[in-house]
């Protein structure tokens, strides 16, 4: 009978207009290594934040035991004061501050108020040498790569005498070689007795370290798997809850000729003038065809596409944008939109919403001219196209009022991109259109892009999901390192094709 | 991707609210609004029943000449919060603007045309006008914080005003023309009216009617616009009814357009009864009207709720986020100007410390009326109603004898009391 150090019973949170997590049960063993599945938007990073108290006891329901006695977190404070220490993904430190300041932050050696530096940045250079730092303790956080800092969080955890490690997608932004480094500190700490619970995406990762994997889909367990039984597709299976193929809708394309070409476009780095970041890109792309960007995090995709809508990226931008094979003129975001191009970003809590105003005004803002005369708007043609394309993306919302703020991420992709379809473009660029939703959404947006296509528009797709790539697309680019060093139909792409691609451009780029 | 509160990004849609929730809502994102006036009613009364004379109509008459430059500057001041700025320099820029319309007027020997006081207003709300895009150029295309170029422009034009004024002395009188714009009254174009004639007895005594005489002109305006304001809320609930969208509860409706036509009529007999509607009544309920107009119904007043509320999201929508800051900025500087002649124009003559410290009052009237100082929410409406609390405070507790210095203490807690109560609705809805 194993002990566990947690047991989470029956978690059950509940957000305006959503439920996040229902039922959830998750138990842990004492000095294993839990990993945590699923899709985005699935409810882990949202069971973290209950366990660890960002969600006071009291805003869900259900049970949590932490060593054989049931806990009511008020705050993070008091999960910490258990040992329970989680690292978020956005990591919490301050840049201008140095790696001691950090990892002492609220919590110095101090006598009345009187920091002792001294001993501060003793104890800094025992846990960054836990860790496998070598880094001076008064090194600005801003002049280490992410890789280390997220080893500083690590050793700022240890400095709290933690005994159940959280660790929400470590790896995500880290590179092969960091990641092998903190997989392996996180082997080490299990032989020390630490337990760690490991939220990732990486199947090979949680193949390597981990001891149990815990499913989670739609807000609820789906399984708990022991090291026996972990296997990808087991993994994938449970994950997606149906097999691969009915993930994309069916479509018929139908190709016409070229509508939307781009010449010989360069860009170079907004803060770094010497650097180019995007190098003489060619792309065509056909009336009624879908067309992916393949790439790597750092590929450049989202700086091209964000310097060819409106120049809204970079400097220095050179090359030829043709529509219909006459050039046109895309320097302004304004111009960009009447030429008949638009842009659904990647982040669009950032760049794509007012998260405090209606799902009408959103949808309404990048056409105003289109629901209103002489600059006076038109109340009811507006609540008219509100509702109307409410209906045509299938936003879920009690009505246009509704703030896009307390939407859940696939209805505010939604909104999103009922902005754009709303400014009737001929050439839409999706940006990463899935990231952040979940499954059921996901086809909704597939859909909603064969639609697009059908109607005789330009879609290019940047993604980094590749089997989503092969799904929706008919032709496919690979970028890498800012240049386009592939082009492949979708029929005979694979994943293999496109890592090729990547690898082979990254030798070209080399010599 | 983590979940964030408060907009998970959760796999289940499933809509844990329903029922018909547009009328409640409309009632819920209103409250508040209806509440801004019952404060101010609540006020109002309360000084009443406490000096017996806040109601009396040459009080009303005193309350909105003392107060509507504040206003005027609030409406400015609104779009530039909303945007996401803040302009400090505007009681400076009021301070000068006025400086320079008494020189112009009083002391440079500029011949009739350009000594004329309306030709001088002109000028002065073009200068302001100018004066706001030099700010706004330095916020909007350099990207410097409206704090720190407002905060500049506040010492710049205090000093201007008090170097043009030669020093510490004041320049007047003014024209009596141009004191119109704050001190005068609607002309009498209809004559007056007694309302029950009085009956007098054979020793001149009145033994029976009021005697009171309403001016007619005022009277006919304040009913013609009552009228307005209720046909066209019918109006618009008639086009949202017949393409078969849910307007607000009918009782509801008809209700506020009651009250509020009910105490606008009272308004309007209060002033009629004096001398009238004040003329920088009538200017400030026309730029309140014009204000509006642009916040709610045109494309221009979407865009800077849609700048303020997320600028990057705005500039992605085609906006353009530079020219549009200039112009709230420009806006500003007419409207500071206009502020200005208002309070050259009360107190007769240019002094060095005219509007000094007023671009708090300014700023207070905005956050009071429920503006959010991260950009993107506030209404005219409750701007207007903010800036009345703050003016009705001021009379009342004027008339109360109440220390000026304890007026500040007050009014600053009430300022914070709002806001508080803003934060905390916020957090718990």
């Amino acid at each position: 009978m194993p002990s566990y150090i947690l047991e989470m019973q029956d978690i059950t949170k509940t957000f305006p207009g959503v439920k996040a997590l229902s039922n959830v049960n998750l138990k842990v063993e004492e000095g294993e290594i839990h990993a945590i599945c699923g899709e985005n938007g699935a409810g882990k990073s949202t069971l973290m934040k209950v366990l660890s108290g960002v969600y006071p006891s009291g805003d869900y329901e259900g049970k949590i035991i932490y060593r054989g006695e049931e806990c009511h977190f008020k705050g993070i404070h008091d999960s910490e004061e258990k040992g329970i220490v989680i690292i978020h993904q956005e990591l919490a430190l301050v840049p201008m501050l140095s790696i001691a300041e950090n990892i002492f932050l609220g919590n110095e050696h101090a006598h009345w108020g009187v920091i002792n530096w001294h001993a501060n940045e003793t104890r800094t250079r025992q846990l960054l040498a836990k860790v496998g730092l070598s880094e001076d303790p008064q090194t600005l956080i801003t002049n280490i790569g992410t890789g280390k800092q997220q080893l500083v969080e690590i050793a700022k955890a240890l400095s709290k005498d933690v005994e159940l490690l959280i660790l929400d997608e470590p790896t995500a932004s880290l590179s092969e070689k960091d990641s092998q480094a903190l997989l392996d500190l996180l082997l080490e700490f299990k032989r020390q007795g630490i337990t760690s619970i490991i939220i990732s995406h990486k199947l090979n990762e949680i193949n390597r370290v981990a001891d149990h994997v815990t499913v989670i889909r739609d807000g609820r367990t789906i399984e708990t798997l022991d090291r026996s039984q972990i296997s990808e597709d087991r993994i994938i299976t449970s994950m997606v809850g149906r097999s691969l193929e009915d993930r994309y809708p069916p479509r018929d394309p139908k190709i016409g000729e070229p509508i939307f070409e781009v010449k010989n476009w360069s860009v170079y780095h907004p803060q770094h003038p010497e650097r180019q970041v995007i190098k003489n890109i060619d792309i065509t792309v056909r009336k009624g065809e879908v067309v992916g960007i393949a790439g790597l995090m750092g590929a450049g995709r989202t700086e091209f596409a964000m310097s060819l809508f409106g120049r809204s990226y970079g400097r220095k931008i050179t090359g030829e944008v043709f529509l219909h094979g006459k050039a046109i003129d895309v320097s302004t975001v304004g111009k960009a939109v009447d030429r008949g191009l638009a842009y659904v970003t990647e982040d669009r809590k950032v760049f794509g919403l007012n998260l405090i105003d209606t799902i009408k005004n959103n949808i309404t803002i990048a056409n105003l001219p289109g629901v209103s005369n002489v600059g006076v708007i038109d109340e009811l043609k507006e609540l008219d196209v509100a509702n109307d394309y409410r209906q045509k993306t299938n936003i879920r919302s009690p009505s246009v009022f509704q703030k896009t703020g307390n939407l859940s991420g696939g209805n505010q992709q939604k909104v999103v991109l009922s902005k754009w379809l709303f400014s009737s473009p001929e050439v839409l660029i999706l940006d990463e259109p899935t990231r952040g939703i979940d499954v059921g959404a996901k086809y909704e947006i597939y859909t909603i892009i064969a639609r697009l296509a059908a109607e005789g528009r330009a879609i290019i797709v940047i993604s980094s999901e590749m089997p989503e790539l092969l799904g929706i697309s008919d032709r496919i680019y690979v970028m890498n390192e800012g240049r386009m060093v592939g082009e492949m139909a979708a029929s005979d792409a694979s994943q293999e094709k496109i890592m090729r691609a990547i690898v082979r451009g990254e030798g070209k780029a080399a010599s | 991707m983590t979940d964030t509160a408060p907009t998970p990004q959760t796999g289940v849609a499933q809509d844990v609210s329903g029922g018909p929730r547009v009328p409640v809502s409309s009632l819920a994102s209103n409250l508040r609004e209806y509440g801004l006036v019952l404060a101010l009613i609540a006020i109002m009364v309360f000084f009443q029943l406490t000096t017996g004379t806040l109601f009396k109509p040459v009080n009303l008459s005193n309350l909105v000449q003392q107060n509507s430059f504040i206003i005027v500057m609030a409406l400015g001041m609104l779009l530039v919060i909303v945007s996401g700025h803040i302009d400090l320099s505007v009681g400076s820029v009021a301070g000068f603007i006025g400086a320079l319309a008494a020189m112009m007027m009083v002391i440079w020997p500029l011949g009739g045309f350009l000594g004329n006081p309306l030709v001088v207003s002109i000028i002065c709300l073009a200068i302001g006008g100018a004066i706001g895009a030099a700010q706004g150029y330095w916020i909007a295309y350099h990207r410097i914080p409206s704090f720190i170029v407002t905060l500049a422009g506040m010492l710049v034009f205090r000093g201007m005003c008090q170097g043009l004024l030669g020093g510490g002395s004041s320049v007047g009188p003014l024209p009596d023309s141009f004191k119109a714009l704050s001190s005068g009254f609607l002309p009498e174009l209809l004559g007056t009216w007694t309302l029950i004639p009085p009956t007098v007895n054979a020793a001149g005594k009145t033994i029976f009617g009021s005697g009171v005489t309403l001016n007619m002109t005022t009277v006919v305006l304040g009913v013609i616009a009552v009228l307005a304001y209720a046909i066209s809320g019918v109006g618009a609930r008639r086009t949202r009814e017949k393409h078969g969208y849910a307007a607000e509860p009918f009782a509801l409706f008809l209700v506020k357009t009651v009250v509020i036509s009910a105490l606008a009529l009272f308004f309007v007999y209060q002033f009629a009864v004096y001398r009238g509607f004040p003329i920088v009544l009538v200017v400030m309920g026309i730029l309140v009207a014009i204000f509006v107009f642009i916040t709610r119904h045109t494309t221009i007043g979407r865009r800077v709720y849609a700048m303020g509320g997320n600028i990057k999201a705005a500039q992605l929508s085609g906006i353009k986020t530079e020219r549009l800051t200039l112009y709230v900025f420009v806006n500003m500087g007419v409207l500071s100007a206009l502020g200005g002649l208002i309070i050259a124009a009360r107190l007769g003559q240019a002094v060095p410390a005219a509007g000094l410290g007023s671009e708090l009052d300014v700023i207070a009237a905005v956050f009071i009326g429920g503006a959010s100082a991260m950009g993107g929410v506030g209404q005219v409406i409750s701007t207007v109603v903010g800036g009345f609390i703050m003016g009705v405070m001021n009379n009342g507790m004027s008339i109360m004898g109440v220390n000026v210095d304890w007026q500040q203490v007050v009014k600053g807690l009430v300022l914070l009391g709002a806001v508080i109560f803003d934060v905390y609705n916020k957090n718990k809805g």
